[in-house]
């Protein structure tokens, strides 16, 4: 992959990349302006990161000292003992939580990113009768938010006695109209006619030149509507509050969020939801972590045409 | 974390209120209180509720009656999410058999005939005696053979107070609320606050009401008024209004760190609060421990014997439910057996709605962080204070936001409280119109 985004460089050309690199250069800022926009760019950093810091200290704080400690820096460092007790508190439910919010968003991220690339392929490298008007149909998905479809879905999941099932949850979560534009927006782009005319004339047929030609070219957007994908899922917090009633099925979000609504009267959960916030966003982290290389070239895709 | 739940409520009501406006059938089943008999063979039930570990307390229930299962689905609190989602369902026709439902939440589902009357069921009027008299007012809205729920858990109020500070510094505990103004100003003198005004609890300042001897709603059997500023409701108000002229009383909003740092580092001093609030107090202010006491709440009157009530919730039975007896006989083992409340005590802090269950063993011993006082017995007693006249009303969250958004304002300045009951009044009686529920003005 990262044959694709290095600048190509034309043989025989100067490679010592200090001197090239200041040759590239546009016209010089002022270093006023320059410490300008780093100002702004380090007070939103702040702005974005303080609550995470806050989480995290308060993770590690015991109960007592919670309220009566420095908000923003340590005191006792209690977080593997919070997290032991967070753990084992009411038969391990969080862990269930967790492993469900995994299922559901990996799964259901894997699935849809399928579905998205199935189907914005066909749309991009196939021609029929409709192929515009399903594409705006589409399109049309993207502006409606999930939560404004969430309760048609919960009287629909009724009719057919689903709700308060995984598939509940599950199935609305494999649907990802942006995931179509995007993968329609990439095909177009970069899986050449004469790519899929040679694969043909090589004996493949359709679905073969999909999984084995297409897919390898649509990789990045891929990659991106995964993440996307998984991301919304993680979060997605309406649909699991409608759907479900069955503790061992909640989402973490959902989870966190019902224990959320007890601290009142049992304040002991406060300490809990905030270990659990914690170790919850943890898997994004990584995720993010480990695929930002693809999904920026994903993400730039469709951008420039 | 105010906000985002706030935004969930609106969200969620508004949902609910597209799903009941689709479609105005849900009533036709609200007669089957009348064939309340018992079934032939094995009945399964299913009970929503969000007390954490009530599926212990369904265990037992579960063990000890075969022919009766019952099976815990769990959510986020009623107004978290819990209550829109039993609108949905009543409206979708897989409502649970049965719901936990606070007392203020109640009056919502009777005029969307949520709820079955459970007159018709054995035992269930002849429960009445066993459970204290104001909560039996609040399930059966004073109407003639009717109850719509069985009660469970109360909130009465009494002072928790600092005794070592009010001792060392020679301030008198205070009996009445004149006392309990010129307490503040005492407490103030030494740089502290003698109680915080909660901006966002509107329950809290409706039981200071309730004390008073004010009622907020009325229901004659077709009308309903409001009375969010008849005297009563516009004393206490002033009441309050005036320590916080006077910077005689905190203003942060509740159930924040700032809030608990207040108790625990002794900057407020009392909290007119709930029996369930022993658990407030005791966690959010850990380093007060042994330091704190309960009195009854001080009184408009001296001498007067007078208690609000905060909260408190009960199990109902849903419309569309295929064994009201078996679900009537379920809620009232739940709510008024001795085992089943030391369990609910023990893992959520509920404090009893049954007489019985006001003599518990575990609610008779003294608590250690309250200097082993047996902080109970001032709770029994203030149980037995509450008026049984205080009614809710059918939209409740609405009344709740309208005139927390004039309590929040005026606290920092803008308006009066009298004037948010005032804005809450107007407000009340349009969302009753909008609503087509018939409304007295």
């Amino acid at each position: 992959m990262s044959a694709l985004t290095e600048p190509a460089v034309a043989p025989g050309a100067p490679t010592r990349v200090p001197t090239s690199r200041r040759v590239a250069k546009g016209p010089r800022e002022s270093p006023l302006s320059q410490i300008g926009a780093m100002t702004v760019m380090l007070v939103f950093t702040l702005y974005f990161l303080i609550p995470i810091w806050w989480l995290f200290i308060a993770g590690t704080k015991s109960s007592s000292q919670f309220t009566n400690t420095n908000p923003l820096w340590f005191a006792d460092f209690n977080l593997f003992e919070n997290i032991g007790d967070l753990v084992v508190y009411r038969d391990g439910v969080f862990l269930k939580w967790m492993l469900n919010s995994a299922v559901y968003a990996g799964a259901g991220a894997l699935l849809a990113t399928l579905f998205a690339a199935m189907c914005g392929y066909a749309l991009a490298k196939y021609r029929f009768p409709g192929r515009e008007f399903l594409f705006n149909i589409v399109l049309g998905g993207v502006l409606v938010p999930a939560t404004a479809l969430a309760l048609p879905l919960f009287l629909l999941f009724s009719q057919v006695s689903l709700t308060n099932t995984f598939w509940a949850v599950f199935l609305p979560s494999l649907v990802s109209p942006f995931g179509v534009y995007l993968t329609r927006i990439f095909a177009a782009a970069s899986v050449p006619d004469e790519l899929i005319e040679a694969a043909r004339l090589d004996g493949a047929g359709e679905v073969r030149t999909f999984f084995t030609v297409s897919v390898k070219l649509m990789f990045p957007a891929l990659v991106t509507v995964f993440l996307f994908q998984f991301v919304a899922i993680w979060n997605n917090f309406f649909l699991p509050l409608i759907m479900l009633r069955d503790e061992t099925l909640f989402p973490v979000t959902l989870g966190l969020y019902a224990w959320n609504s007890q601290v009142n009267q049992i304040p002991e959960l406060r300490g809990y939801v905030l270990i659990g916030a914690l170790l919850s966003i943890i898997p994004l982290i990584i995720l993010f972590l480990l695929l930002q290389r693809f999904w920026r070239s994903g993400l730039g895709a469709g951008s420039v045409k | 974390m105010r906000i985002t739940k706030r935004a969930a409520t609106v969200a969620l009501l508004t949902a609910a209120t597209v799903a009941l406006s689709g479609c105005s059938t849900a009533a036709s089943t609200s007669d089957t209180a009348a064939d309340c008999a018992p079934a032939d063979g094995k009945v399964n039930l299913t009970f929503t509720s969000w007390i954490p570990g009530i599926e212990d307390v369904v265990d037992v229930w579960n063990e000890a009656n075969p022919d009766i299962q019952v099976a815990v689905q769990t959510g986020p609190n009623g107004n978290g999410g819990t209550y829109a989602n039993f609108f949905n369902q009543l409206e979708a026709g897989n409502a649970p058999d049965l719901g936990q439902i606070e007392y203020d939440a109640l009056p919502n589902f009777r005029v969307q005939d949520g709820l079955v009357n459970l007159a018709s069921c054995a035992g269930v009027l002849d429960a009445q005696a066993d459970f204290v008299d104001w909560t039996w007012g609040q399930v059966n809205f004073n109407e003639e053979d009717a109850v719509y729920a069985i009660p469970q858990d109360s909130g009465p109020m009494a002072m928790f107070y600092r005794a070592d500070l009010f001792e060392a510094n020679n301030i008198a505990i205070p009996t009445t609320w004149a006392e309990f103004a010129t307490a503040a100003e005492q407490v103030r003198a030494t740089g502290n606050y003698i109680t915080n005004f909660s901006q966002s609890d509107i329950n809290q300042f409706a039981g200071l009401v309730w004390q008073a001897g004010g009622t907020w709603f009325g229901n004659d059997g077709t009308d309903w008024s409001v009375n969010l500023t008849d005297d009563t409701s516009i004393k206490v108000a002033d009441y309050w209004q005036d320590l916080i002229d006077r910077d005689l009383v905190s203003t942060q909003p509740p159930w924040t760190t700032e809030w608990d740092n207040a108790y625990n580092t002794g900057a407020a001093w009392t909290w007119n609060s709930a029996a369930w609030g022993a658990n407030s107090i005791a966690s959010g202010a850990p380093d007060t421990a042994g330091k704190w006491a309960v009195a009854p709440s001080p009184q408009w009157a001296a001498g007067d014997a007078a208690s609000g009530n905060w909260g408190g919730s009960s199990t109902a039975v849903f419309t569309g439910s295929e064994h009201p007896y078996e679900a009537a006989q379920f809620a009232l083992w739940l709510n008024s057996s001795s085992e089943s409340l030391t369990m609910l005590n023990e893992s959520a802090n509920l404090y009893p709605a049954a007489k019985a269950g006001l003599d518990l063993p575990v609610l008779k011993e003294g608590v250690a962080f309250y200097g082993d006082q047996p902080i109970y017995d001032v709770f029994a007693a203030a149980s037995s204070e509450v008026s049984a006249d205080f009614v809710w009303g059918p939209t409740m969250t609405q009344t709740y936001n309208d005139v927390s958004d004039g309590f929040k304002a005026a606290v920092s300045g803008n308006g009066t409280l009298a004037e948010a009951l005032t804005t809450g009044q107007t407000a009340t009686i349009e969302a009753l119109k909008a609503q087509s529920i018939p409304v007295k003005e």
